[in-house]
């Protein structure tokens, strides 16, 4: 194998990336575009969520609770209805997300010192939003009865200490310190839009040549299967490292990802990544020899599983045994671990160990795979 | 015309396989994959104050079937370790003195290290943490007040939310993704395979035959249309059987109001998918384009990410979007139960999207013949 050799294949390969500007640009504007999608679309922490009101009391206690929960940044559109059917329809309809239902007797049994209850529907379609809700309400309504028990007990003059709190959860979040799930979903998309566009366009380059038969000239050259293989990959790693530093460039610059590591360390996870979802690409396309079906299954083998099972969105720890299991072959999985490290928790190499080797593993097998049936392909 | 597709459909095994298999693969990932809820978090627990108090509040902990304890830490600086491998999700840290202040009517303090990397989890494992708390909290006050205060005070007001979750009363995420999922298969399959039936006569030069034949071109759009049609019907009933036999999800609508929307979603994907076709010359430029116009209608659809807190700008394009429509009445008629009285406007939505894209791409058709 020679550099000379191997590079002129490369060269080949980036005048015919070249030729085809459509590719290009979509491998360009990828990014940018899922960059600026999930960047402001992915929110799971569910701000603004839509509430409804039923306030049967009217009394001054309930209004000064309404007030607190329109003042919270996680509620909008607060709106207070006359009638319960009203809520329900609301509910319905999708307008409410929640809807909080003040009893008749509210201000009356506060006053008289009794235990009352606020009735919240929540609409549990989204499961995950429903919980958020229920969690911000019930720290509103938790504030509001503690200044509730605080004035009661000032206004009986008693000292106010034997009534403490008798239990406080001190919670410290490390790493994205106010749970913001941008931090959280973006460096994903890093390694998302190299995947892509690494799989869309690698796939292409070696079943292209098969399908106008320039595949047979190539090989009755002196360059041997991994000069071929190499140069025609090195455009495209070029490519996928470029996407990289853009969408790094967005995360950090656009969207004030912290990023609290090492580029070093950065760099030498993302090229490994790359290689292997290149190399993948190129397996499937030396086995499947046309372009079309080698792009739609690289798409599908690369893209489907890295959405699902890589913890991209959806936490790996919280799957069944058997999904889990499958998602230690998702070479996704190992990278996400790592750029997720190295922005948010600046974690040294060194911890990183386990993930890195696994990437490394990865790209000489699927390597060795994908020559091997280069050569006999040949054959 | 339609005969001709069909024959053609049928002639292309790999296809067919194509068609079939990613959809309940798909379904089958998804369905078992895609959950936002938290259960087992990884937990590693250090109780420096080793009392029975300390001890009943990590045993609810572990009860709650929320946490699952994957280490003891000897120390701080080992728990503090265990979080930062990721050994951990959470370490919970009692200090010393813990039931001392609960009995002597001083706050004791629980202290719990998030590993907010995944702020979506640490979110909704701090509630059950606050919850699991406020139960515990609640008892020592009542306990307290019992003993400490004069007679006028052991009444003390207090608030409570009772909680009535609608439609997913347990909260289960497949409820909510795998209707999703029906509606996501379905776009991304009818789009595909209309924009590459017609791309692929264009490129096989066969397109010029079938015009010069006495077939017109909106009966050439509708022979090409009409098999996507069906097979997204056929489709969308399989699926929706999957989904409600083994994964148990409820099925409260009509199914005359589900097969109404999805009529009026196909019509809007498949004049997609024609849109798409007018516009490229080969059947890889169509991939390309129509996985560049699929992905951002997927990730506004609201499918995983929630519409109401995107931005409002992104969230005005999501009224573009016909699956942002269709997976509301999916999950409405499957989970709510709601029928047209409530849904009239997403069905008049699809139906104008449909409309426009049919129409635009018929116009480009006739364009791109001459």
């Amino acid at each position: 194998m020679t550099v000379r050799r191997t590079l002129a294949i490369a060269r080949k390969e980036l005048i015919q990336v070249r030729r085809d500007p459509r590719s290009l640009l979509i491998a360009m504007l990828m990014p940018v575009l899922l960059m600026g999608l999930l960047g402001y679309g992915a929110r799971l922490d569910a701000r603004q969520l839509p509430v409804w009101i039923f306030d049967r009391d009217g009394s001054q206690e309930s209004q000064a609770l309404l007030h607190q929960v329109r003042a919270s940044p996680y509620f909008a559109l607060v709106r207070t209805v006359e009638r319960y059917d009203a809520l329900v329809a609301a509910l319905d309809a999708g307008r409410a997300r929640l809807g909080l239902v003040v009893p008749p007797d509210f201000s009356r049994r506060l006053r008289s010192g009794e235990r009352v209850a606020v009735q919240a529907l929540v609409d549990g379609t989204d499961d995950n939003s429903a919980h958020l809700a229920i969690g911000y309400a019930e720290a509103i309504l938790d504030r509001f009865a503690a200044e509730v028990q605080g004035d009661w007990i000032r206004r009986r003059g008693l000292s106010e200490r034997a009534f403490v709190a008798p239990l406080s959860i001190e919670a410290r979040t490390w790493y994205n310190e106010d749970l913001d799930s941008r931090h959280f979903i973006i460096p994903g998309v890093v390694a998302l839009a190299m995947a892509l566009v690494g799989a869309l366009l690698a796939s292409l380059a070696v079943a292209r040549e098969w399908e106008r038969g320039t595949m047979e000239q190539l090989v009755s050259t002196p360059v041997t299967a991994a000069e071929i293989l190499v140069g025609k990959l090195l455009p495209y790693f070029a490519i996928g490292m470029a996407d990289a530093a853009i969408c790094v460039a967005i995360a950090v610059g656009w969207f004030a990802v912290p990023f609290r590591g090492t580029l070093l360390a950065l760099a030498a996870a993302t090229a490994l990544f790359l290689l292997v979802t290149l190399l993948v690409a190129l397996f499937i396309s030396v086995t499947i020899r046309n372009q079309l079906g080698a792009s739609q299954i690289a798409i599908l083998a690369t893209l489907l599983p890295f959405n699902m099972l890589s913890g991209f969105a959806f936490p790996i720890d919280q799957m069944p045994a058997p999904v889990r299991a499958i998602t230690y072959v998702v070479w996704g999985r190992y990278y996400l671990t790592v750029v997720k490290a190295i922005l948010l928790k600046g974690s040294p190499l060194g911890d990183l160990l386990a993930p890195m080797s696994a990437l490394a593993l990865y790209a000489l097998a699927v390597g060795v795979l994908a020559t091997r049936r280069f050569r006999k392909s040949l054959d | 015309m339609l005969l001709k597709e069909l024959l053609q459909l049928r002639r292309d095994r790999y296809v067919r396989i194509r068609l079939l298999v990613p959809p309940l693969v798909q379904l089958f990932m998804f369905g078992y994959a895609a959950t936002f809820e938290v259960h087992r978090v990884p937990t590693a627990l250090l109780d420096r104050d080793a009392s029975q108090a300390s001890r009943d509040l990590l045993a609810s902990l572990t009860a709650s079937g929320r946490f699952e304890v994957t280490a003891i830490a000897a120390n701080e600086a080992e728990l503090i370790r265990l979080v930062d491998r990721g050994r951990a999700s959470i370490g919970v840290q009692i200090h010393p003195g813990f039931a001392a202040a609960l009995r002597s009517g001083r706050t004791a303090t629980v202290q719990v290290l998030l590993d907010s990397t995944n702020s979506n989890t640490a979110l909704i494992a701090l509630r059950y943490i606050g919850t699991i708390g406020r139960t515990l909290a609640g008892d020592v006050a009542r306990d307290r007040l019992g003993r400490l205060a004069p007679a006028e005070l052991r009444a003390i007001p207090a608030i409570v939310l009772a909680e009535r979750p609608w439609y997913n009363p347990v909260f289960d995420s497949r409820w909510f993704f795998v209707p999703g999922v029906i509606g996501s298969l379905m776009f991304v399959l009818t789009v595909n395979m209309t924009a590459f039936a017609v791309v692929r006569e264009r490129e096989t030069g066969t397109l010029e035959q079938i015009m010069v034949s006495p077939i017109r071109p909106a009966e050439f759009i509708l022979g090409k249309t009409l098999p996507s049609f069906a097979l997204g019907l056929a489709l969308a009933a399989l699926i929706t059987l999957v989904g409600t036999l083994w994964f148990q999800i409820p099925f409260r609508g009509s199914v005359l109001v589900l097969g109404l929307g999805t009529t009026l979603f196909l019509s809007s994907t498949l004049g997609l998918g024609l849109l798409i076709s007018t516009i490229c010359r080969t059947q890889q430029q169509a991939f390309a384009s129509s996985f560049f116009v699929l992905t951002p209608a997927f990730i506004l659809s609201g499918f995983t990410f929630p519409i109401a807190s995107m931005p409002l700008p992104l969230q005005w394009l999501t009224r573009l979007d016909p699956l942002r429509y269709y997976l509301e009445v999916l999950r409405s008629t499957f989970l709510k139960g709601v029928g047209l009285e409530v849904l009239w406007p997403q069905m008049l939505a699809m139906a104008a999207l449909g409309g426009l894209l049919t129409a635009a791409s018929i116009v480009r058709f006739r364009k791109s013949l001459e």
